[in-house]
């Protein structure tokens, strides 16, 4: 699906400016550990997340994450956006819980195929 | 690939959790820039990211030093922290001496060492207690066959 599709989903905000909607989305990988990005996350995939912080970022950009969805109506500081939008990458926010998050966009076909932490 | 060797330096400020990770981004720009697949950057940039998190988290300040090469990227960062007392137990998935703040931006959870030795091919770990920690490692850049 793409980011656009994710973002009627969700009925989500788009905070970065210039955020490409278009871009094609076929896994995701929620967490507010960013440890646990790192280490098992899939490359150019979703963040879903309730961390706001500009490590956030820096994270998805490291793990070569695609787009980044903040929950349950957090919102980063405009220092953070503007450190996304640095690094292209979209942000979206919902006002939907992590839960309802996932479970929204798995069952409109999303899926993590997460590394096998072994 | 393209590009020579080449080598620079980059200086890490404890707790500056603003500028955290602008040396493991600028790092991985570098390695992009030389045509380096990008499954081995991501191995890189991660274990880079890792590595200059944890200096920033428990030291004063540390020295990321590295060095690319047509066939190896390496780095040596040498902190001035309070040094690891038992480095097999700092190896231990989940074990952590972080304190709370840290967790709530979402590191600090002890995963940090065990997953930049699973992203690198050779990893060495030195430390005196009450001085310091070096963390030297490195990462072949041709796809492994």
């Amino acid at each position: 699906m793409t980011l656009e599709d994710i973002q009627t989903i969700l009925n989500a905000a788009v905070l970065a400016r210039r955020a490409d909607l278009g871009v094609s989305i076929d896994r995701a990988y929620c967490a507010d550990l960013m440890s646990d990005v790192l280490a098992f996350s899939v490359t150019n995939s979703l963040l879903i997340t309730g961390l706001t912080n500009a490590q956030v970022i820096r994270t998805a950009e490291i793990a070569d994450i695609r787009a980044i969805v903040f929950v349950q109506s957090k919102r980063p500081d405009m220092e953070t956006i503007a450190l996304a939008e640095g690094r292209k990458i979209p942000l979206l926010a919902t006002q939907l819980s992590m839960f309802d998050t996932c479970g929204k966009l798995y069952a409109n076909g999303l899926r993590s195929q997460s590394v096998d932490p072994a | 690939m393209t590009g020579g060797a080449d080598e620079g330096v980059y200086f890490i400020t404890g707790k500056d959790f603003t500028n955290a990770g602008a040396a493991s981004s600028s790092l991985k720009k570098l390695l992009e820039d030389r045509g380096v697949p990008a499954d081995i950057v991501r191995r890189f940039s991660i274990a880079a990211f890792e590595a200059e998190m944890n200096a920033i988290i428990y030291a004063v300040a540390g020295m990321m030093r590295y060095s690319i090469t047509r066939d190896m990227v390496k780095v040596t960062l040498q902190d001035m922290g309070p040094g690891i007392p038992d480095i097999s137990l700092a190896m231990t998935e989940g074990y952590s001496t972080a304190p709370d703040y840290i967790r709530e931006m979402g590191f600090g959870s002890g995963m940090g060492l065990p997953n930049i030795k699973k992203n690198v091919d050779h990893m060495t770990i030195t430390s005196v207690v009450g001085e310091g920690t070096t963390l030297e490692f490195d990462i072949a850049l041709s796809p492994s066959p």
